[in-house]
């Protein structure tokens, strides 16, 4: 085995997990909050970078597209959590990933109305010629590495420092205490929707340029997302990362050396059913018990 | 707990309820009158999209006894109709079988696969059922891809099947004898639904979506009852796909993208997911509806069933059946209220 392709794979693979681990921090948000899998995490991510798409189309520089569309995302984000994920916070499991899978099929095909179905080339912030390129990635997989560092460094220093990200912590883990201590539960909820948003916004920018922007384009990327989340345990938000990146690079090795390129997506399928069947808390989740 | 989510299970005791029975069976005689002679009365053009409905009710019965019986949330189904769509073309056009005789075979193939697939996912509770089964309807498409697979899947060029199956095309087309085999196939699976869940084993079902350590503790076997329900639904939908690649001629992977299984929700939820005769209504609105929402854009369908979905879930949870079955529970309590005063 060439060590240099191998060290290729591990490096291109910390660069999908990247994509995943961002998502995947998001599908976890949600569930610790809710204990809902939010099936349009993906969707919501595509529909972000269309955002981006249509900013930077209209001549707006690239990072001002970017925080604009972090902006916007958070808020659609919020308001998807207020106006209809609120109604179904104490729905049976059917009726909320029936919810869920609407809202999917729904973004998909409002962004297929609009932009339709045809890819587009979405650019990337960093030279290609920059000098931090090496023969192993290029600047724009070194940069979706940063970019992906930088925003998990802040969301974990935001729910660790700050009074608000207490707060939230608090809401998710014990909403009647929080509540009697004057947490405005219900919008911490929306808050943490509105943090996912924008978490799988990143993630969505990042990828767009490495897989071409179209409305399908996150359908593996969350894929692999759940398992990564799963991976690492979905009530687990250190996990989550974690396990993004050990997704990609697993991914990448087995794409190379095991099971070839065409079974790539089966392996998130494999990872996925054999976490549920035999390690359901992932590597670091908390088994729960539950009292009937 | 369980009769009063099984239309018509509870036995026909009261003089009500003989009436109900009666006035069902004469609906049901004159939707076979109708089934029977619409066919020769419009286009070929839309006798093949009736024998569509037809097929996608055969697979929502499938999805309703998984989801709606057993409260097996399922959103792979697509993959069990691609398997029997593939099963039975290649069974066709490989083995050489004539097109009657690959359901039951399909089906068999379908059953066995769906129970090996179930008997692990049964230890799966509701969301994570849903997300295993979600990855397994994203994966499909790959998976039919596949170079191994390609001498037989055809890879993405996909399978051909003969369409030309009516003895006699002069005084019955081919779209109209397909028309009437999925019809007769059709029938005796819905008669098979219908004696399952409306004895001791749609209670049991039934009783295991609504609490399952409950039912375990009535001495039903939760696993197994789980995982023969998985085969069976595998096996309705398998055949549906069956029948759906005769119907369409001709299969390939991208036939198969996680949208059919969606499609089916769309179909399972709009029509009532815990009722089978909710399935014909479901049926017809999946096929018929996205040619109208079509006509505005390509992705107009999608956006129109996101819409659907989410408006479903607050207006009417039960779905077309689930609006009948409160309409008639008000005009029961309405002339109660008038024979009492």
């Amino acid at each position: 085995m060439n060590m240099q392709a191998l060290l290729h794979q591990i490096l291109s693979g910390l660069v999908n997990g990247s994509m995943y681990a961002s998502v995947a921090l998001a599908l976890v948000m949600i569930f610790k909050a809710t204990h809902q899998v939010n099936f349009a995490q993906g969707e919501l991510a595509m529909f972000s970078t269309y955002v981006a798409f249509t900013l930077i189309e209209v001549g707006v520089p690239y990072w001002a597209a970017f925080v604009l569309t972090l902006g916007v995302s958070f808020a659609v984000g919020v308001a998807i959590e207020r106006f209809i994920m609120r109604r179904f916070r104490n729905a049976s499991p059917l009726t909320a990933v029936i919810v869920f899978i609407g809202l999917l099929v729904l973004l998909n095909g409002l962004v297929g109305w609009i932009y339709t179905y045809t890819p587009q080339k979405f650019p990337s912030p960093f030279d290609p010629s920059a000098w931090y390129g090496t023969i192993y990635m290029s600047p724009h997989e070194v940069g979706m590495i940063a970019v992906t560092l930088v925003v998990l460094a802040i969301v974990f220093a935001f729910f660790r420092f700050t009074k608000l990200g207490l707060a939230m912590r608090a809401a998710a883990e014990n909403p009647q205490s929080s509540r009697l201590v004057g947490i405005r539960v219900d919008w911490m909820l929306a808050l943490g929707w509105g943090l996912a948003s924008v978490l799988g916004a990143v993630a969505g920018m990042m990828a767009a340029h490495k897989l071409t922007l179209e409305p399908n384009m996150m359908s593996s990327v969350i894929l692999y997302g759940f398992a990564a989340a799963l991976l690492g345990g979905i009530d687990n938000p250190w996990g989550a990362p974690i396990g993004g990146f050990v997704v990609g690079v697993l991914e990448n090795i087995a794409g190379a050396y095991l099971v070839g390129t065409q079974l790539k997506l089966a392996l998130a399928l494999f990872v996925i059913i054999a976490v549920l069947l035999f390690r359901p808390s992932g590597l670091f989740g908390r088994t729960v018990v539950v009292r009937v | 707990m369980a009769s009063a989510e099984v239309p018509m299970a509870a036995p026909a005791a009261t003089a009500g309820s003989t009436r109900r029975v009666g006035r069902a069976s004469r609906g049901l005689a004159a939707l076979f009158v109708v089934a029977i002679v619409l066919p020769f009365l419009v286009s070929d053009y839309y006798v093949a999209k009736l024998t569509q409905v037809v097929v996608y009710a055969i697979a929502l019965v499938g999805l309703n006894l998984l989801t709606g019986f057993s409260g097996q949330i399922s959103l792979g189904n697509g993959a069990f109709y691609a398997l029997g769509a593939y099963a039975s073309a290649i069974l066709m056009s490989k083995v050489g079988l004539p097109y009657w005789a690959t359901p039951p075979l399909v089906g068999a193939i379908c059953f066995i696969v769906g129970y090996l697939f179930g008997r692990p996912a049964a230890r799966l509770e509701g969301i994570y059922l849903a997300l295993a089964t979600f990855a397994l309807a994203i994966t499909t498409p790959q998976i039919l891809k596949l170079d191994a697979l390609a001498p037989w899947t055809g890879g993405n060029q996909g399978v051909q099947i003969v369409r030309r199956v009516s003895p006699i095309p002069d005084q019955i087309s081919h779209d109209q004898w397909r028309y009437f085999f999925c019809l007769v196939v059709a029938t005796a699976m819905f008669v098979i639904a219908w004696n399952l869940v409306r004895g001791r084993t749609g209670r049991a079902l039934v009783a295991l979506r609504d609490h399952s350590i409950g039912a375990g503790t009535m001495g039903i076997s939760v696993a197994s009852y789980k995982a023969v329900t998985f085969g069976v639904s595998a096996m309705y939908t398998g055949i549906a796909g069956a029948l759906g690649a005769l119907v369409a001629g001709f299969i390939s992977p991208d036939s198969f993208e996680i949208f059919v299984s969606i499609q089916l929700l769309v179909g399972g939820v709009v029509g009532g997911i815990d009722s089978l005769p909710g399935t014909l209504f479901g049926a017809m609105f999946i096929e018929f509806v996205p040619d109208l929402a079509g006509k505005l854009s390509k992705a107009a369908p999608f956006a129109l069933y996101g819409v659907l979905l989410i408006v479903c879930m607050v207006v009417m949870p039960g779905g077309a059946a689930g609006l009948v079955r409160s309409a008639r529970a008000w005009h029961a309590r309405r002339s109660l209220h008038r024979t009492r005063s």
